[in-house]
């Protein structure tokens, strides 16, 4: 468990936060810019002096109550920026060797060429960093991170100066640090593709303030956040489910997800049986009718029940709930929808209404 | 050229290369220092640092007479210490070389050292290295322009310093007699053949210092100019 209390206030803006992060899995840390989520990243690596305290498991790594501040070059942590901080003067093995020769062997966590082989970067060792693409730059700063032998890997959004093509390139590599080491991870970024793509645990920033915590699920479902600053004007609202591969259609070239009681039809393939993906749903995508349609074009048609509806001017924005609860999901698995509300109006919805939820788009992440 | 010229050559070089050296020493930590810091005391030492780029040489030379001179408190110091008195000798020669050029070397040290991203030495200590360390391996390397300019700077002014030289120093050979006093004494003289040849020569030796400096320099930057 990483235990975080900040507060630091700056010129017009005051951070006050409690954090409880998970110690496996990749937390993100979600906000606007302005939200503080830089700050609070740069006061666990110890580069920015907030009041509070930090714990690492059992180790404090600041305690203003004890007159604890361990230095960073003291915390076993692994720090990746935006730009990636490469060094000019140094090849790419001697970055890597940089942070590896620093940590006693006893820290050493995974060994350098385990870093190398997981990002990838063998065939770069000897260039100079100057002539690395964007994306092979940050996969070096990453395997530099890691070949430290860090307790904690911090990355302040690594792939916001990345164009789509370089981001997907990076992706893939965040996702098997992400199987392969348990090591945790806190992540920050404004991009809601990000988050529904990498996020196991979800702390939404607003103003210096903790929104919401929790499962990305949950909280990506829930009415008030969806509707909120944080999620509406640049991103759509949608859920996220965790789910896994359960059929293949090779005629049809599409797949079959479920999550607890439910089933999606996914048009992708290449993907083995049995594997965990992440599937997102936009609320756009989702549509609602009373009785079950005969005939549809719509492959995915899921019975729901009508648990929460908020208007936003003029669309309506519904809160579905798939299937009966179980003990995975005591809350339920939601999806999100968005009408009209002229539809809604028609339609005369309210909440504990049972309705079919037709899905015209799922994406697998 | 006589014997005492080449002789006057080999002082003037011993000289700048130990001044140099001395203010390579004296001049990183300061440059560091002043790059980095947001004491109020800045501009004050950072005017105390150029003052040599404006003063007149001869005022500087004044001063320093007076202040290691039998009665000054630098002159009571070094004779109490045992170390004799400083004027008219090359240690002296060289104490004084080190104020004179000192922005020559801390400017272009501090510039450099300015110039180095805060990232790259908050990476470091995210990568372990403590603040010495992070001096050392990052900072420094990261400056080696800065550095190749301050020694070139600081070398090619001392050698061409004269006022300070003559008010402290005077013009004992083999001592304090350097390239500069040397062609003066030979103008004096109307020996303009043996003038001419030191003087040539530190012409050529001028153009050649700033020539080396600016290709250095400019490779430096080409390296920059590449993405990081």
């Amino acid at each position: 468990m990483i235990d975080a209390r900040l507060r630091h206030a700056y010129a017009g803006f005051a951070l006050d936060v409690s954090l409880e992060l998970p110690s496996s899995g990749i937390s993100v840390l979600f906000g606007s810019s302005g939200c503080g989520k830089t700050t609070v990243l740069r006061a666990l690596a110890g580069l920015l002096r907030a009041e509070g305290r930090i714990a690492l498991g059992g180790e404090v790594w600041q305690d203003d109550a004890l007159g604890v501040f361990v230095p960073t070059h003291r915390r076993a942590l692994g720090y990746v920026i935006q730009g990636s901080a490469l060094f000019p003067h140094l090849d790419v093995r001697a970055n890597l060797d940089f942070g590896a020769r620093r940590s006693a062997p006893s820290e050493q966590r995974i060994a350098i060429d385990q870093a190398v082989a997981l990002l990838g970067i063998g065939p770069l060792m000897s260039r100079r960093t100057q002539t690395l693409s964007g994306g092979e730059r940050q996969r070096v700063a990453i395997a530099r991170a890691l070949a430290a032998g860090p307790r904690l890997l911090l990355m302040d959004e690594p792939l916001a100066a990345l164009d789509a093509a370089r981001k997907d390139e990076i992706l893939p590599y965040l996702e098997r640090l992400h199987r392969e080491l348990s090591l945790p991870v806190v992540y920050v970024t404004h991009s809601m593709d990000e988050v529904a793509r990498l996020a196991d645990h979800l702390v939404m920033l607003q103003a210096g303030q903790v929104l919401a915590a929790g499962s990305p699920v949950e909280l990506l479902s829930r009415l008030d956040l969806a509707a909120g600053e944080v999620a509406t004007g640049r991103h759509e609202a949608g859920v996220v489910l965790d789910a896994e591969i359960v059929e293949h259609d090779e005629a049809f070239g599409m797949m079959r997800v479920g999550f607890g009681g439910g089933s999606l039809w996914v048009g992708a393939a290449g993907r083995p049986l049995g594997e965990r993906v992440r599937a997102r749903v936009l609320a756009r995508d989702v549509s609602v009718v009373r009785q079950a349609p005969g005939e549809t074009s719509i492959l995915n048609v899921l019975p729901v029940v009508l648990v929460g509806v908020q208007t936003d001017r003029n669309t309506v924005l519904l809160r579905l709930r798939m299937h009966d609860r179980d003990a995975r999901t005591p809350d339920g698995v939601h999806l999100l929808a968005r009408i009209t509300r002229k539809s809604c109006d028609i339609l005369r919805l309210r909440e504990g209404d049972a309705l079919f939820a037709q899905i015209k788009g799922v994406a697998l992440m | 050229m006589t014997a005492d010229d080449w002789r006057t050559i080999g002082l003037t070089a011993e000289l700048a290369a130990s001044s140099t050296l001395l203010l390579l020493l004296v001049g990183t930590p300061l440059a560091w220092w002043l790059a980095r810091t947001h004491s109020r005391l800045k501009p004050l030492w950072a005017s105390l640092v150029a003052m040599p780029l404006v003063l007149p040489p001869t005022v500087l030379g004044f001063y320093l007479l007076l202040l290691m001179g039998p009665q000054g408190p630098v002159g009571q110091l070094t004779q109490a210490l045992g170390l004799g008195r400083l004027p008219f000798s090359f240690a002296g020669l060289v104490v004084a070389s080190v104020i004179y050029s000192l922005p020559f070397v801390v400017q272009p040290l501090q510039q450099a050292f300015e110039a180095v991203p805060e990232r790259m030495l908050e990476a470091a200590s995210t990568l372990r290295a403590g603040p010495w360390d992070r001096f050392a391996n990052v900072a420094v390397p990261l400056a080696r322009p800065g550095f190749v300019t301050a020694g070139v700077l600081g070398f090619a002014h001392t050698v061409g310093e004269f006022g300070v030289v003559l008010m402290i120093g005077g013009n004992i050979p083999g001592q304090t007699r350097v390239l500069s006093v040397a062609i003066y004494d030979h103008v004096e003289a109307g020996e303009f053949t043996q003038a001419h040849s030191l003087a040539a020569g530190m012409v050529v030796f001028a153009l050649a210092v700033l020539v080396t400096l600016y290709a250095v320099n400019r490779r430096a930057r080409d390296d920059e100019s590449a993405p990081r």
